[in-house]
């Protein structure tokens, strides 16, 4: 069993218009969405859900206003600012707060409860592509990696389930705790990048981590006719890294007109540009490994 | 005044909009870039840079001459960051939130603050318009405990000299994103009109109403998609304070770094009724004087 | 006391070892004298935000045994392993909690210098 990730680093550059393509192009696999924070693939895909769980992970403070004595020892304490008086007393900002628990610990009166923080939700679904496992965290909800790794691990018992050869994931966008979490145990990391200074910028970032966590690393080049000078200085550092290029595709309104209606690039009548995408894929069995 | 330039989505045009909005300003004001994953502003103001320093976090270090192995630090920890087990007592900073739970709880008083190195905050100036910005360590996983440093140099900065701030905040909605927009006094939703664009603001959107702070939209690349996006600006009465129209000579200047209020005197033009209709839309501000989150 | 700790989906010996440490189902704890064992749930790691494997670890180092056989070990789980005397054996999924123990009683299982997984 193949688990592939694409990424990009930079945000905007096609990520989940590709994966959705790549999701349709691929046999036997189970398709993932790991953009939890903004995740857009149930967009192309619609999906049916089949199963629904709440997903809870670490705690927010609570201060009780009939317990609280007004002593202030917590908003001293509060290495976050998360804790305010209200005129009543002291209350604790859901926003700000860390869910450390050193003002639970410390308070003279025990008047703050420490509840398990509801984070989002998760969904495994039917779509015309297979199964998807996904998610949505709640507005502002700290996005720890830990839905990440539930949603993987769903992946991939899933696959295991029915036979499945390839768990196919949409990554999220930076290099913080979300894509660390998304990179542990993928076979191979796909990074979409686009000819502008930020998208070279960050896709060596994004590299960067990848070579940090040890994790193959392949790039793909998207609207690349929009300044070919910087396609070829992405080119230059890909091949001085050893980092394949998989395709150069160009700017190609059909993505948008595909996402309008609600489909992946490769369901509308061929192209150049649906082709150089099914060579992409192609190369990126071989990479992997999976049985053409 | 501070204005942060926000959107669910990447890759919408936060650092376009926040690039041009700095360069045509009338008046001091400084660029900040808190999109410390992938800092992108100094690609487009290519500011000199004056000074920068290693932003660093608290972490826990242990005296074992000290430690009686009570487990107190280890039990309060919410983030495993010490660990106490047998006659064992271990430290994990890169797990740590530097919360001061440990050092406060040790009744031996044998822990004591250590660092972790966050990433670099540098400064300095391109032309008229100040900068300042944050670099996440690449393998570091939280982006707002260097935000907040950030965020506190910005306050040193502005009470020091005066003037406005335009905030590059990362994308999304979850607490990065959150952290960039919180201490501000407007908000900007920078989006495309395409099905992605709608989905992810309307996240934005539920994401930061609760923060009470009046919130404008831009809309870049106007044309492409379709109109769902102006409907649901209409509906909750969010005021579209901007168009950028969808051009490939636009996209091919962006692709050279280019700032694209200089493109042209009608983007100009845009930028300047923008930043018109930003301070129309902020209302005097009471922040709250409590430490940064 | 020779007693080792094997990550289990169950209870039993029957059971399949859990490829997992930090998260997984739980730990058998067999007495490799008696092949008498001990259960402990693991669910209180699996619900952390962070850390799951050194919850773990502590939990497996207070049941006081000398070694550890799972599939993959992160590296923060196997220092707080080492750090509390634990030997690791890897790669044994696939196999029942039974098997691994024959495994590990007859020599077969190579004793882990590193954690054969990347962090996180």
């Amino acid at each position: 069993m193949r688990e592939i990730i694409i990424i990009s680093g930079k945000g905007g550059t096609g990520k989940t218009s590709l994966t959705g393509a790549f999701a349709h192009l691929a046999r036997n696999k189970v398709i993932c969405d790991l953009d939890v924070d903004a995740p857009d693939l149930h967009l192309l895909l619609q999906p049916a859900k089949e199963r629904s769980e709440e997903f809870y992970s670490g705690h927010e403070a609570q201060i009780d206003g009939e317990i609280c004595d007004g002593c202030g020892l917590c908003a001293t304490m509060c290495q976050f600012g998360a804790i305010w008086e209200n005129g009543a007393g002291f209350a604790v900002d859901p926003v700000r707060c860390e869910g450390c628990k050193v003002c639970v610990a410390f308070c003279p009166v025990a008047a703050i409860r420490f509840p398990e923080r509801h984070c989002g939700q998760w969904y495994i679904s039917a779509t015309r592509f297979g199964p998807l496992v996904h998610a949505q965290l709640f507005p502002g909800a700290e996005n720890s990696g830990r839905l990440v790794m539930v949603l993987k691990q769903q992946a991939r018992e899933l696959a295991k389930a029915r036979g499945a050869g390839l768990v196919l994931c949409d990554g999220a966008p930076g290099i913080g705790c979300p894509v660390i979490s998304s990179l542990s145990g993928a076979h191979l990391a796909v990074a979409v990048t686009e000819p502008t200074p930020s998208g070279r910028h960050d896709l060596e970032r994004v590299a960067g981590l990848c070579r940090h966590f040890q994790t193959a690393l392949a790039v793909i080049i998207n609207k690349y006719d929009l300044n070919p000078d910087e396609t070829a200085r992405i080119e230059v550092f890909c091949h001085d890294e050893s980092y394949p290029v998989l395709a150069r595709l160009p700017h190609d309104p059909r993505v948008t007109r595909a996402m309008v209606q609600g489909l992946v690039v490769t369901e509308l009548p061929e192209s150049d540009f649906s082709r150089e995408l099914g060579h992409a894929w192609s190369r990126i069995e071989a990479l992997a490994g999976l049985k053409g | 005044m501070i204005v942060a330039v926000a959107s669910g989505k990447g890759g919408t045009g936060k650092t376009t909009v926040a690039a041009s909005l700095a360069t045509i300003w009338d008046g001091p004001v400084l660029g900040v870039d808190l999109d410390v994953e992938e800092p992108n502003l100094h690609l487009f103001l290519h500011p000199a840079i004056a000074g920068s320093e290693i932003a660093h976090m608290t972490v826990p270090t242990v005296d074992e001459a000290k430690c009686t192995y009570c487990g107190a630090c280890s039990e309060l920890c919410q983030f495993k960051a010490i660990s106490v087990f047998n006659q064992v007592i271990l430290t994990f900073p890169e797990m740590c939130h530097s919360c001061g739970g440990c050092m406060a709880i040790c009744p031996e008083k044998a822990i004591s603050p250590g660092q972790r190195e966050l990433g670099e905050i540098s400064w300095g100036r391109a032309g008229g318009v100040g900068f300042l910005a944050g670099r996440l360590r690449i393998g570091e996983a939280m982006s707002p405990p260097l935000m907040r440093r950030v965020k506190a140099r910005l306050e040193q900065m502005l009470a020091a000299a005066g003037g406005d701030a335009i905030i590059d905040a990362p994308p999304g909605v979850s607490c990065p994103a959150v952290n960039a927009v919180m201490d501000s006094e407007v908000i900007l939703l920078v989006t495309e009109p395409t099905p992605f664009g709608v989905y992810d603001f309307k996240l934005a959107w539920e994401a930061f109403t609760p923060l009470g702070k009046p919130m404008g939209a831009v809309i870049n690349r106007a044309g492409l998609g379709n109109d769902a996006i102006y409907r649901f600006c209409q509906e909750k009465g969010l005021p579209i304070l901007a168009e950028i129209p969808y051009d490939r000579a636009i996209a091919e200047a962006y692709s050279r770094g280019r700032i694209i209020a200089d493109l042209s005197p009608g983007l100009k033009e845009t930028f300047v009724t923008l930043r018109d209709k930003i301070r129309d839309l902020a209302k005097p501000s009471q922040p709250r004087a409590a430490a940064h989150a | 006391m020779n007693r080792i700790a094997v990550t289990s989906e169950g209870p039993s010996l029957d059971d399949q070892v859990d490829p997992r440490f930090g998260r997984a189902a739980g730990f058998v704890v067999v007495d490799l004298e008696t092949m008498e064992t001990q259960y402990i749930d693991n669910g209180q790691s699996q619900v952390m935000a962070q850390g799951a494997g050194i919850q773990a670890a502590e939990l497996v180092a207070r049941a006081g045994v000398s070694c550890l056989l799972t599939g993959s070990v992160g590296p923060k789980a196997f220092q707080a392993l080492a750090a509390a005397g634990i030997k690791v054996g890897q790669n044994l999924e696939g196999l029942t909690v039974r098997e691994a123990v024959a495994r590990f009683k007859s020599g077969q299982v190579e004793i882990a210098q590193a954690a054969n997984r990347a962090g996180r």
